[in-house]
């Protein structure tokens, strides 16, 4: 892999190894003659690739573990969830193309590996610059950061990188408090300036790349997959290889306890595209997933809503101009711009398009219902109209018993995995006779929960909630019409609903207080309040995240009309 | 600020809880199985700081569970107390005893005790003398099952009595079990305490073997060392020995006395008050009036004849000799407003006209003295009792008639 010679068939510099120990180009299949020796073969669980190590790293400790890198550690977790993700349907040239070369440059610029000598640190971090070959096609091989031996020609660059030499002796006053080499310096050192790895970051990671190539997965969908298990992510250092012992300070960086927050990642995802020092990402047009339009599209269908309400939020997402690629596609760095989280901002466009239409004070919406009912009375030709009040019980219906095994669910998850977890060698015995007990306690208490079983983990899909134009009951309504609740004035339906009410009149400064406006259930109507529930269960976001998005575009929306009335009433004529 | 909704270990084994809260008070038991399942990892967690850590809500809803549940059986919820006896060594003898205690309610004597012998002999550093008291507990409670087993065989002894046998094997063994029961109970009743049935057993064996003086210095201390909480019964056993052995007059009554202080409505005022009208001391008269109107202020004694007729022998003994009205009077003073209602209403006139001839007799003699011959009550059972031609209805109309002036200066 570090071998840099362009092959002489098709010129790529792309190189594996086969079986027997040879270069073979990648692109072409060409086989050459030069071949590796293979001095160690001790932690190497995939026969296919084999290399050298060269540089006094410890083979074996007394336990038979070996030294690791933190950041190793987190290769591994962000190769699983990468592979996951393909099993999910992403587009392979994510794993070996997008992330790994993502993962390349970071490690690069937190000066962790790939540099020449990093001033200031204790672990010096080595390897090779440079290299086009695939790193991550050596999946199990545990160190990253070993200088691997090297032909003829590249024999001098072992000079200007420090080995594990000197990595030992840190590892010999941290290897009670850590498992890893470099556990508890990872822990010490400033955030702030190095960015250091942490497990909500992988998918922060994972999200990058996901926009990068312009998957059809949302943050809030790619956060739902990884609680329902479809990612690994609790524990995923179940997988890491035996060798690789985890303890002590490894624990605090390794084991979560808490699921991550959207915020969070989000939040991170911008850090760390700036600190990467990423160009513009690829467009989101108009055909992306992402485009609000389509997404839309989707959330509309997700929440039993009639399709013709999609004519109103492209003319709302194109009023605001929040459907044109450059407010869309992200520019890392550029702090003058607002990060545009796709998932929430359909949901508030499609809340802002009921407003409008509905006014939601918990008194228009149930009179415009009771029209639409006499409406359709007379109705014979055509779909029926949609009636507020019919689309509120079903939903709501649903919605609850969702909402209830989703709670259930939160009440029953299971953190711990079979691997045993301690923080030092003392306290092994103690760990796992807990965990024996705790094994048998399930076993007894398991079979007394009857013929319960565990659920299968359900099949990740798009869609939670799913309604059938097929059901008879007529609890599906993406056919209705929305004639019942419109009125012709001068050739063009447009609501009956003259009035709209802003969330906010005026939005708080973001930088300094983290939202432009502060939610209360009470201080809104509750219809208001069942529709920010039902996309908040939808996109397992709070009602606020929502609402922060919704007082953004009304703000867009009547922008001038708020210029003029800022101080009176909040109540506008559209 | 968003940090605070963020679903970690921590509130997802609280709201695993709050579920296995409402399954048990609903007595799903089955939902709270299958609820704690998910909750047991929280053993390996550490919870030091808290007050109640997960090992003990294991250990208590576990035994919940599999007490009510009903596929449970024995041998399951005994291999579960075994495993939570590992779990917290602060707890062991707590959880012992708790075991024993349910091994006792399913009849497995002979389980319980070994498992209390076994709990005896242990010894873990410092943790033995912190956890003394439930030794002592345990300790006690071995004794109590030697006492049952003592018990059993002296009846072995007293049926092969009558037969003409002597049985010499069975009379060490009783004396065996006697022995060793008296050490532990002896033992147990020195600390303050509730130890009711241990007193009763350990006062047993004394009584049998003839060691009546250290039975008394037993139920002695134990009714008035004041170290002691408060216990009726103490009082009870008390003069129940005091009776049995015979005893004076004077020492039953010292004995009653801080009972019906503690316990006015106790069921022995009856005695109480008997033994206390007869007495010649003017005084001891005295509170025996007290005592029986104290006891039919409550609500379980209303229906209650035997009362009412001590009530009304005394008052009737008073009303005729015309001394001492005022003790009458004194009495009647915080009770005229509400036992007229309480006790003499017209619906109770007829239901106990009704009900039971002889508590009306009783209660109208009362009602007549204490409200005159004009009040409901006494003028419907009357009326009734002389319609009906029964003899003691006319006479005690007559008397009450008579003695009419008297009882108006009471109710004056």
């Amino acid at each position: 892999r570090d071998f840099n010679e362009r092959c002489a068939q098709c010129s790529e510099v792309n190189w594996g190894l086969t079986d027997g120990g040879r270069f073979y180009c990648r692109s072409c299949h060409n086989v050459t003659e030069r071949t590796r020796e293979v001095v160690n073969t001790d932690f190497i669980t995939n026969s296919r690739v084999q290399t050298i190590s060269k540089g006094s790293r410890k083979q074996e400790k007394n336990d038979g573990g070996c030294e690791w890198y933190i950041c190793e550690g987190f290769q591994l977790v962000l190769k699983k969830q990468v592979e996951a993700l393909e099993a999910l349907g992403v587009c392979p040239q994510m794993k070996d193309e997008i992330l790994c070369n993502f993962w390349r440059c970071y490690l690069q610029k937190s000066k962790q590996a790939y540099c020449k000598r990093p001033a200031g640190e204790t672990i010096k971090a080595l390897s090779v610059c440079e290299s086009s070959t695939d790193v991550d096609s050596d999946p199990e091989r545990p160190s990253l950061l070993h200088l691997l031996s090297l032909s003829e020609s590249e024999g001098d660059l072992q000079t200007d990188c420090s080995f594990a030499s000197s990595a030992s002796k840190v590892s010999e006053s941290t290897s009670v408090y850590s498992g890893s080499v470099d556990g508890s310096l990872y822990l010490m050192k400033n955030q702030k300036e190095k960015l250091n790895m942490t497990m909500p970051m992988t998918l922060s990671f994972c999200y990058m790349a996901l926009l990068w190539v312009r998957e059809p997965i949302t943050l809030s969908e790619l956060l739902r997959f990884v609680v329902e298990g479809h990612i690994p992510y609790l524990n995923v250092f179940q997988h890491f290889p035996e060798k690789m012992k985890l303890c002590g300070l490894d624990l605090k960086i390794f084991c979560v306890e808490s699921w991550p927050v959207y915020e969070e990642v989000f939040n991170k995802m911008h850090e760390l595209a700036a600190f990467l020092d990423l160009p513009r990402f690829p467009d989101i047009t108009e055909s992306c997933f992402l485009h609000p339009d389509m997404l839309c599209m989707k959330y509309l269908m997700e929440a039993n809503l009639p399709d013709e309400l999609h004519n109103w939020t492209c003319r709302v997402v194109k009023k605001i101009g929040i459907g044109e690629v450059d407010f869309l596609t992200l520019m890392p760095g550029n702090k003058s711009t607002r990060k545009v989280k796709y998932d929430v901002l359909a949901a508030a466009v499609i809340v802002v398009v009921l407003k409008l239409l509905f006014l939601l004070d918990d008194h228009y919406e149930w009179l415009l219902s009771e029209l639409a009912e006499e409406r359709n009375k007379n109705n014979t030709e055509g779909g029926p109209y949609f009636e507020f009040k019919k689309w509120y019980e079903v939903v709501k219906h649903s919605l609850d018993v969702e909402q209830k095994k989703l709670d259930e669910e939160r009440a029953k998850y299971l953190w711990r995995c079979e691997k045993p977890l301690f923080y030092s060698v003392k306290n092994k015995s103690k760990v796992l006779k807990r965990r024996q007990m705790v094994v048998n306690l399930q076993n007894q208490f398991g079979k007394l929960s009857g013929s319960v079983q565990r659920a299968e983990k359900p099949n990740p899909s798009s869609f939670q909630l799913s309604w059938s134009e097929e059901n008879t009951d007529g609890s599906c309504f993406h056919g209705h019409s929305l004639k019942g609740i419109l009125q012709e004035k001068c050739g063009v339906l447009t609501a009956m609903n003259p009035d709209y009410w802003l969330c906010t009149v005026k939005l708080c400064n973001e930088k300094l207080c983290g939202h432009l406006a502060h939610y209360r259930e009470v201080e809104f109507p509750q219809s208001y309040h069942f529709v920010l529930g039902l996309f908040s269960f939808l996109l397992r976001v709070q009602p606020s995240y929502i609402h922060d998005e919704v007082c953004m575009i009304e703000h867009k929306l009547f922008n001038k009309k708020l210029c003029k009335k800022l101080k009176y009433n909040t109540v506008l004529r559209k | 600020s968003s940090n605070e909704h963020k679903l970690n270990f921590k509130k997802s084994k609280e709201a695993c809880l709050s579920y296995i809260q409402d399954a048990l008070l609903q007595k799903q038991w089955k939902r709270a199985a299958e609820f704690l399942t998910c909750y047991v990892e929280s053993l390996e967690k550490d919870y030091s700081r808290e007050h109640i850590g997960p090992s003990e809500m294991i250990w208590r809803i576990g035994t919940e569970i599999l007490r009510h549940h009903s596929q449970n059986s024995m041998k399951e919820f005994n291999c579960f107390m075994e495993q939570m006896k590992t779990l917290g060594v602060k707890r062991y003898l707590k959880v012992c005893l708790e075991h024993v205690f349910h091994l006792l309610c399913n009849g497995q004597i002979d389980e319980a005790y070994q498992n209390l012998s076994l709990a005896e002999s242990w010894r873990f550093g410092e943790q033995t003398a912190i956890q003394d008291k439930e030794m002592k507990l345990i300790q006690a409670y071995r004794g109590l099952l030697d006492y049952y087993s003592w018990s059993k065989q002296k009846n072995i002894l007293l049926e092969h009595g009558e037969d003409g046998f002597s049985d010499l094997a069975v009379e060490q063994e009783m004396h065996g079990y006697f022995r060793k029961a008296a050490v532990n109970l002896k033992e147990i009743i020195k600390i303050p305490g509730v130890w009711d049935i241990f007193v009763k057993c350990y006062v047993d064996l004394l009584e049998f073997y003839g060691d009546h003086n250290e039975a008394h210095q037993v139920l002695n201390e134990y009714a008035y060392n004041s170290k002691f909480p408060a216990n009726p019964n103490a009082h009870v056993y008390l003069y129940q020995f005091l009776k049995r052995q015979g005893e004076s007059k004077k020492s039953l009554i010292s004995a009653l006395k801080i009972l019906h202080d503690i316990v006015p409505s106790h069921e022995l005022m009856i005695d109480f008050n008997t033994m206390l009208q007869k007495s010649k001391k003017r005084k001891k008269r005295r509170l025996g009036l007290e005592v029986i109107f104290a006891a039919l202020d409550y609500a379980g004694w209303k229906e209650n004849a035997k009362a009412w007729s001590c009530l009304a022998r005394q008052v009737k003994q008073i009303v005729i000799s015309e001394k001492h009205l005022d003790w009458i009077k004194q009495e009647w003073n915080s009770r005229k407003d509400w036992w007229p209602a309480f006790h003499f209403s017209r619906y109770l006139a007829k239901r106990n006209w009704q009900e039971n001839k002889s508590l009306s007799y009783e209660k109208a003699l009362v009602a007549g003295i204490l409200l005159g011959k004009d009040c409901k009550y006494f003028k419907y059972v009357s009326h009734q009792g002389c319609k009906a031609q029964l003899k003691r209805f006319r006479i005690l109309k007559k008397f009450v008639n008579r003695h009419n002036p008297v009882c108006l200066r009471i109710s004056g």
